[in-house]
């Protein structure tokens, strides 16, 4: 494949005169100074008209990205004034509640950010609110591109990549979060601790080395400092740029429409239309997150005052992104540890913990699994409606009500008080929520989406019911059905269904374990299916009236 | 397999996607729809009507005009609303004003240009075609090519000593470096020597938190809750006075003595019906805060297990899996409480090594 496809007006739209070293306007001037030290300008012909295909779903990511950027510029002001020391000091800044109080350096800092700095409370709470917006739309565009099978090849490894940004996301909120030493995040510092020192064998020293001897100690907060500004941040722009380089090499995926194809991209060039739109959505974001920050009080820690072992306030709860670790605390019952070897097993936070993992590992590595299950080798860029794959998309609906289960548990308290029901109901209803809801969750959607197939089914071939009844001359009455034409039709049927892999013999004639597991699971993502209407069941169909 | 009709150079490009790539247990439909090609194109209402195209000309030029007032507004704002009087309601316009000039500066860009893009820009689809995200054949070739001749020149197949000797140096290498990170904690203390003792021994009075005033038990009347600490923690340095404070902190409590039962080991562990407990959750170590009088319940606010006081704080609900630690207590000669000796086994979360 040697044949460069350039973008079709690629040619025509750059001036004769910018190749010439004697052009006169100083737009070309410069241009011509910096291509002869750079080539830009093959750049500029590779991806000037580069296009991008449209649909709201493809913005979340873009959500992602500019919530990240606004991230970075105000953080970048923070740590002009934000000091990362837990050394003592007496408060006596501009909030009066807090004077006199022994507070570390850090919270006093970010009391002086909010207090005493103009603009400075606007910065943090822009900084806190993309944070926010950052985690949830990853969280957001990973849906998108799991419902609608973006992570099919060559898209797996892009996939993974973004994965583990969403979980240096969260590893950056945390970490940023524990920064002012208030009594909220000193909690969450606490409630780590007590995970980290229930892992076996290596809890008790990670809890150590990480706290700098007891907790809290003096250098937890200098320590994700530095994770925070310098070695998390360093890593995600790694993964952003390789996330967004992948991006360029594969093209972007398109919903299947008339006229698209797994060998084309169809939509509007970056010059000018994208640039506008896509420049444009990154102040809207921007814009957004400003105003959020001008109304919305976020992370008030001048309420919860310094961080002190002993007292609490109740209701306490993580940013929400954190939600789904701390349920997962709750909700395990009462008195699982044991003693075994002379040592001590916390099965309340080993389950968690390892639970935790496992799910996330589920969520890294499902491309590939569905890969060996589906064994297409294929390029697919035509994404999946969600309906036409009803197992995959079974599979998510049942991660999110387990992921979902958990969130609401990190609230279980609030919810108890909030809807005067018992502490107790409301975790036995979390758990079974947890643990049978998945299930539940996997048998409905799978029977909505093979009903929505069936109903697309019926669409292709009898055409849209028209509400008009009319009178034949024999005396019956039919409703008249009205037929797609060739557009609504292709929305209806260009999709791909896949058949249980048959167990066959290999070569030297053995039937594997893995080939025996793979049929096996292949039945059950493929047993039950809708193929896609053909033209000769629509023929049938037709002769039927 | 999805077909077009726009010309047959498209349905070149997508059969090289799908030419002798095995396909897995995809359904190959003999007799599928083929795509219908690209419907035709409906113009938008700017670009039939010349007045809306420049009423929304207008309404992009003003939109980057009304973002030129909000950052002026902006600036003005910072110097407008002061915040040094110490008064909270200057902070918050201070705030306000400086965000919604900030706000309707980028959101004015933002709606402009992308109303510029969707209204006014030429509305021309393009189609880029795609390749194969795999090398050409060719190109792979000349990779093998390359490796097998860089293989050759160094020798790294054939010269098995050298390679492996590399192999292990640079795995030795970064060994250093994770060993330097013992320095993380200080040398001479043992995390586990560290988590099984509190500040509290023999004869240490209960006092207050945070003031350090010592409690008679004559103060602590029936029913009543007081958050205790050691005598002399609120004198230490800041950062130690937090480490010993995340070990020693109490409950104490006094409820009717009929009302708790006892076992046989603890028969001196109370003092006329007041009793101390560790306030350091056995769960993750939160601080079990609240405490309900009626029931002689314990609840942690941040996982919601819960202890019961009558029954040495058994755990009676939740993740915990352990009572909260007693602090074996009794009075002095002058009245004040004092505990018996440490706690008898380390407070707070489990650790690994807790029962060695």
């Amino acid at each position: 494949m040697n044949t460069v496809v350039s973008p079709p007006a690629s040619e025509k739209v750059v001036p004769a005169t910018v190749t010439g070293v004697g052009s006169s306007t100083v737009t070309a001037k410069l241009s011509n100074y910096i291509d002869e030290r750079t080539s830009i300008s093959a750049v500029v012909k590779e991806f000037g008209r580069k296009i991008f295909p449209d649909h709201w779903s493809f913005l979340l990511g873009e959500i992602a990205l500019y919530s990240f950027v606004v991230i970075l510029l105000s953080g970048s002001f923070l740590t002009f004034f934000f000091q990362a020391s837990m050394a003592e000091v007496v408060y006596d800044g501009s909030y009066a509640p807090l004077k006199g109080v022994a507070m570390s350096v850090a919270m006093d800092s970010t009391l002086n950010i909010s207090f005493d700095i103009r603009g400075g409370l606007l910065i943090r709470q822009i900084h806190h609110w993309a944070a926010l917006l950052f985690v949830a739309s990853i969280g957001l565009h990973m849906l998108r591109v799991f419902f609608t099978g973006a992570f099919r090849k060559p898209r797996e490894l892009n996939w993974f990549i973004g994965f583990v940004m969403f979980v240096l996301a969260m590893a950056e909120g945390f970490t940023g979060y524990s920064l002012p030493d208030d009594l909220l995040s000193g909690n969450g510092l606490a409630i780590i601790n007590g995970m980290i020192k229930g892992l076996p064998l290596v809890g008790t020293w990670i809890s150590f080395l990480l706290f700098g001897g007891d907790f809290p100690g003096e250098q937890i907060v200098g320590r994700l400092y530095t994770l925070h500004i310098l070695l998390l941040p360093a890593i995600l722009v790694a993964m952003l740029a390789l996330h967004l380089v992948f991006v360029v090499v594969h093209k972007h995926t398109q919903f299947p429409g008339a006229g698209r194809t797994q060998g084309n991209v169809v939509g509007y060039p970056i010059l000018p239309v994208y640039a506008a739109k896509a420049g444009g959505f990154f102040f809207i974001v921007f814009g957004v997150i400003v105003t959020m920050a001008s109304f919305f009080t976020i992370n008030p820690i001048w309420n919860y005052g310094p961080y002190d072992p002993s007292p609490v306030s109740a209701g306490t709860q993580p940013d929400w992104y954190i939600g789904f670790a701390d349920g997962a605390l709750r909700l395990i019952p009462p008195g699982l540890e044991t003693y075994w070897l002379d040592r001590t097993w916390s099965w309340n936070i080993i389950i968690p913990v390892v639970g935790l993992v496992v799910f996330l590992a589920a969520v890294a590595f499902y491309p590939f699994f569905e890969a060996w299950v589906t064994g297409d080798k294929r390029e697919h860029h035509i994404l999946d409606r969600p309906r036409n794959t009803p197992t995959r998309t079974a599979i998510g609906a049942a991660g999110l009500t387990f992921y979902g289960g958990l969130w609401i548990a990190a609230s279980s308290d609030i919810i108890a008080t909030h809807f005067k029901m018992t502490m107790e109901g409301v975790i036995h209803a979390l758990q079974f929520t947890v643990v049978v809801g998945p299930f539940i969750a996997f048998w409905i959607t799978k029977r909505v989406c093979l009903a929505l197939q069936k109903k697309d089914r019926e669409i292709a071939l009898h055409g849209f019911e028209t509400g008009r009844i009319v009178r034949l001359p024999g005396g019956e009455y039919i409703e008249v059905h009205q037929p797609l034409d060739a557009y609504e039709m292709w929305e209806l049927v260009s999709y791909e269904a896949y058949e249980p892999a048959m167990l066959r013999p290999n070569p030297s004639g053995k039937i594997t374990v893995g080939a025996r597991a793979r049929s096996a699971v292949s039945r059950f993502f493929f047993e039950d299916r809708i193929l896609p209407v053909s033209k000769g069941e629509l023929e049938a169909a037709h002769h039927d009236h | 397999m999805a077909k077009d009709d726009n010309g047959g150079q498209l349905a070149a490009a997508d059969a090289s996607h799908h030419g002798d790539v095995p396909t897995g247990s995809a359904v190959v439909l003999k007799d599928a729809f083929e795509n219908p090609g690209f419907p035709t194109h409906r113009e938008r209402v700017t670009d039939v009507d010349p007045a809306k195209a420049r009423s929304a000309q207008r309404a992009v030029y003003t939109l980057f005009y009304l973002s030129i007032v909000g950052s002026i507004w902006a600036i003005a704002a910072y110097m407008l609303f002061p915040m040094e009087s110490e008064n909270l309601g200057d902070v918050r316009l201070n705030n306000m004003f400086i965000g919604i000039g900030s706000a309707l500066a980028l959101l004015g860009i933002g709606i402009g240009a992308v109303h510029w893009g969707k209204a006014l820009m030429a509305d021309k689809e393009g189609i880029d075609l795609r390749h194969p995200t795999r090398g050409t054949d060719e190109t792979r070739a000349t990779a093998v090519e390359v490796f097998q001749l860089a293989d050759e020149e160094s020798g790294f197949s054939r010269r098995t000593l050298v390679r492996n000797g590399l192999i292990g140096a640079l795995v030795a290498f970064p060994l250093p470096a994770i060993v330097l990170f013992r320095g993380l904690a200080p040398q001479d203390q043992d995390p586990v020597k560290n988590l099984s003792h509190s500040m509290w021994k023999k004869g240490v009075r209960l006092t207050l938190d945070p003031s350090g005033t010592p409690v008679k038990a004559s103060d602590v009347t029936l029913g009543s809750a007081f958050h205790i600490i050691p005598e002399g923690l609120a004198d230490l340095p800041h950062g130690k006075m937090l480490d010993e404070k995340a070990r020693a902190s109490v409950l104490l409590m006094r409820l009717d003595p009929s009302e708790l039962k006892v076992s046989a080991d603890r028969k001196d562990w109370a003092y006329d019906g007041i009793v101390a407990y560790s306030k350091i959750c056995t769960h993750v170590g939160c601080p079990v805060a609240l405490y309900e009088q009626h029931t002689h319940h314990l609840l942690c606010p941040c996982h919601q297990s819960q202890f019961d006081v009558t029954e040495e704080c058994k755990v009676i609900f939740g993740p915990a899996a352990r009572p909260l630690p007693q602090l074996p207590i009794t009075v002095d000669d002058e009245g004040y409480l004092i505990a018996r000796s440490d706690f008898t086994e380390p407070v707070g979360p489990s650790f690994w090594e807790r029962n060695v």
